[in-house]
């Protein structure tokens, strides 16, 4: 098909989607605990989505990827961390109500040096899972605008 | 009631950037919808900002202190530190006088923005990106902190630069946004460097704080070079001005009025980093001095280069880059003799600052007026165009007004304002004065001549029709604010302009000790 590349991208490219996506989606979940977060986090799955184009094509990215979904996934991940925001209003705006509340994310971290809980911070997560959202449709929005004009040319 | 006044400082940066978020989703049930939604949004906003402003400035101007994620909400330093962690809003007079003209600018443009825009597509994407700009303007006038600063800053940058090349089929204004987002971003590094000498020296980077601990050591002084020269940009002070010219020129016509705003909030900045940062650490006469050079240059090349422009935006853009040279030269004034004079320093500070709303009211007023002329017209060259005022009445009046007061013509707002800065710098030196004086009426001069090209004359256009009702209710708006500031003077002068003066003059340890305390 036009546009793709050799055999040996694109397998290459079919393994590390996947690995790609994985670390991706692990940055975002560890944002409160490990280097990185949800703007880290969703540029790596940003670029993995991002392996679509460059090993099979635009027109592949193109049937895969839908553009306008994108731009609202963005708008719905900026809505969610505003939200989040919004949830600690009664005390102060961004306030962590959920932290050590014993819901999700809600543990008590103990004193003292630990090897990081992972279910603790309170509403930290679900906002770097926001920010996340936001940033790689954000970012797959930019990579398929800029492949609008990839392809009509009809040499490659 | 309580509970909102008390969150309003946060809502006011919160709301619209909510309404960006939320105008492209409404925007799929159809543009009448949209406009409803953004009005709502608008007005919420503007009631928030005057919410805010009447907060700080029935406590006389003095600064409250909102931190975000705290429990309760002015605890600046929580368990025993010394050092403010967390983010924080610092509004205090000053804060609050710049945040009234956003507003103001704000309510204009949107409702100008309805008619403006009727048969243009894009809607979706423009209110968001206004919206997104708004946010950021209004951030950068409440926060406590430098860093949160730089944020709103880029932030402005890229909404700005999205709005300038909105029209992307005109090929000038796709020029303007890339200089635009250029020297944006070239100034945007300049303060991210700045920051990081600053962070590197003393571990903080809250604007109370560092104004504690920087002393007049060399890094610090870079850090003040780089703010200033970089935050100079941004207001489009003179000789990094070229990105203006083109910005407002080429803008659609509400976002050259919200440039101006934008512009302002710039210098707003740079005033809280002379007098809040470096305010006890530097030697002031000698900056005081620069920032008069700067001011005259500004004054100089706005003006004599406005006489020579043929486009009714470009030259209007003159006219307000000339026009921060007026308020660059009452602050700096201030700055010079604050030690020396301070009766005087202090009505130049007046004037200064009583000038920003002014101008953000008569400038944004001409170019919402160029605005229409140039949808009416079909062109932006004076030379095409004539005798607008047999069929264009309104218009005609109120670009009159708009004109008359940039030029300082009593009894508009412009007469007031400068006639403070005229008196206080006669006091630093007479031929600051004169070269004042001097240019505005070279800017009676300017404006006489394009009103005279566009306006007056016989019909040199068929079918030209009056601005719509929208826009003109919204230049109506600018031009009450122009005539009531100009009749009424002494009365806002005492309310608004003193509390924001006093904020920056004398309020610096009132800002240090609303953080650190003690």
């Amino acid at each position: 098909m036009r546009g793709e590349m050799s055999v040996i991208v694109r397998t290459i490219a079919r393994i590390t989607y996947a690995l790609i996506l994985v670390f991706g989606f692990y940055v975002i979940l560890h944002g409160h605990l490990t280097p990185g977060g949800g703007f880290q986090g969703g540029a790596v799955v940003a670029s993995g989505f991002a392996l679509l184009p460059v090993a099979f094509g635009a027109a592949a990215a193109k049937r895969y990827l839908n553009p306008s979904l994108m731009r609202h996934l963005e708008e719905v991940g900026s809505l969610a961390f505003l939200a989040l925001g919004f949830l600690g209003i009664g005390i102060s705006f961004f306030y962590n109500v959920l932290a050590n509340s014993g819901s999700l994310f809600g543990a008590a971290v103990p004193f003292g040096p630990n090897s990081g809980i992972l279910n603790s911070a309170g509403t930290l997560p679900f906002m770097n899972w926001a920010v996340g959202l936001k940033v790689m449709t954000g970012l797959m929005t930019i990579v398929l605008v800029l492949l609008i004009g990839a392809g009509k040319e009809g040499k490659d | 009631m309580n509970a909102l006044s008390v969150h309003a400082p946060v809502l006011l940066v919160a709301t619209p950037l909510l309404a960006a978020f939320v105008v492209p989703l409404v925007a799929k049930l159809g543009s009448t919808v949209r406009n409803a939604v953004v009005g709502v949004f608008t007005l919420l906003t503007a009631s928030l900002a005057g919410l805010v402003a009447a907060n700080v400035l029935a406590g006389s101007g003095a600064p409250s202190v909102y931190v975000f994620g705290a429990n309760p909400l002015n605890l600046t330093l929580p368990s025993g530190m010394h050092v403010p962690i967390r983010i924080l809003f610092e509004v205090d007079g000053m804060s609050a006088f710049m945040i009234l003209i956003t507003a103001l600018v704000a309510v204009a443009a949107t409702l100008y923005s309805f008619s403006y825009f009727k048969e243009h597509s894009g809607g979706e994407m423009y209110y968001p990106l206004l919206f997104l700009l708004l946010a950021a303007i209004f951030g950068m006038e409440e926060t406590g902190d430098l860093f949160n600063f730089f944020v709103f800053l880029e932030i402005a940058g890229i909404a700005a630069c999205g709005l300038i090349g909105f029209r992307p089929w005109r090929g000038r204004s796709q020029e303007a946004a890339f200089k635009t987002m250029a020297l944006y971003t070239l100034s945007g590094l300049f303060v991210l460097i700045a920051l990081g000498l600053l962070y590197g020296q003393h571990g903080g980077l809250n604007i109370a704080y560092l104004s504690s601990r920087v002393g007049a050591g060399m890094l610090d002084l870079v850090a003040l070079g780089l703010l200033v020269v970089a935050l100079g940009t941004k207001a489009g002070v003179a000789p990094m001005h070229m990105w203006a010219l083109d910005a407002y020129g080429e803008a659609p016509a509400p976002i050259s009025a919200v440039l101006v705003a934008s512009s302002q909030a710039s210098l707003y900045g740079l005033f809280r980093v002379l007098f809040t940062l470096f305010g006890a650490a530097v030697s002031v006469a000698a900056l005081g001095w620069f920032l008069i050079a700067l001011s005259v240059l500004t004054l100089f090349v706005g003006v004599t280069m406005a006489l020579l422009q043929k486009d009714i935006k470009r030259l209007i853009a003159y006219g307000a880059v000339s026009q921060i040279g007026y308020m660059l030269l009452g602050v700096g004034v201030g700055f010079t003799t604050s030690g020396s004079r301070p009766a005087y320093g202090f009505v130049a500070m007046q004037g200064g600052i009583f000038h920003m709303v002014n101008d953000a009211a008569c400038i944004g007023l001409l170019f919402l007026a160029a605005g229409a002329v140039h949808r009416a017209s079909g062109t932006r060259d004076l030379n095409r165009m004539g005798g607008l005022g047999h069929d264009m009445k309104w218009t005609a009046a109120l670009f009159a007004i708009g004109a008359l007061a940039l030029a300082g013509v009593p009894p508009f707002n412009g007469f007031s304002s400068k006639l403070l800065i005229y008196e206080s710098s006669f006091a630093a030196s007479p031929i600051l004065a004169a070269i004042a004086i001097l240019s505005s009426i070279l800017l009676l001069a300017v404006f006489m001549k394009v009103f005279q090209a566009a306006f007056l004359g016989p019909r040199l256009l068929e079918n030209v029709r009056e601005a719509s009702r929208g826009m003109l209710v919204s230049m109506l708006m600018l031009a009450v604010v122009v005539v009531v500031f100009g009749l009424f003077p002494g009365f806002f002068v005492d309310k608004l302009v003193t509390p924001a003066a006093k904020a920056l003059w004398l309020g610096r340890d009132a800002y240090v000790r609303a953080v650190l305390g003690g």
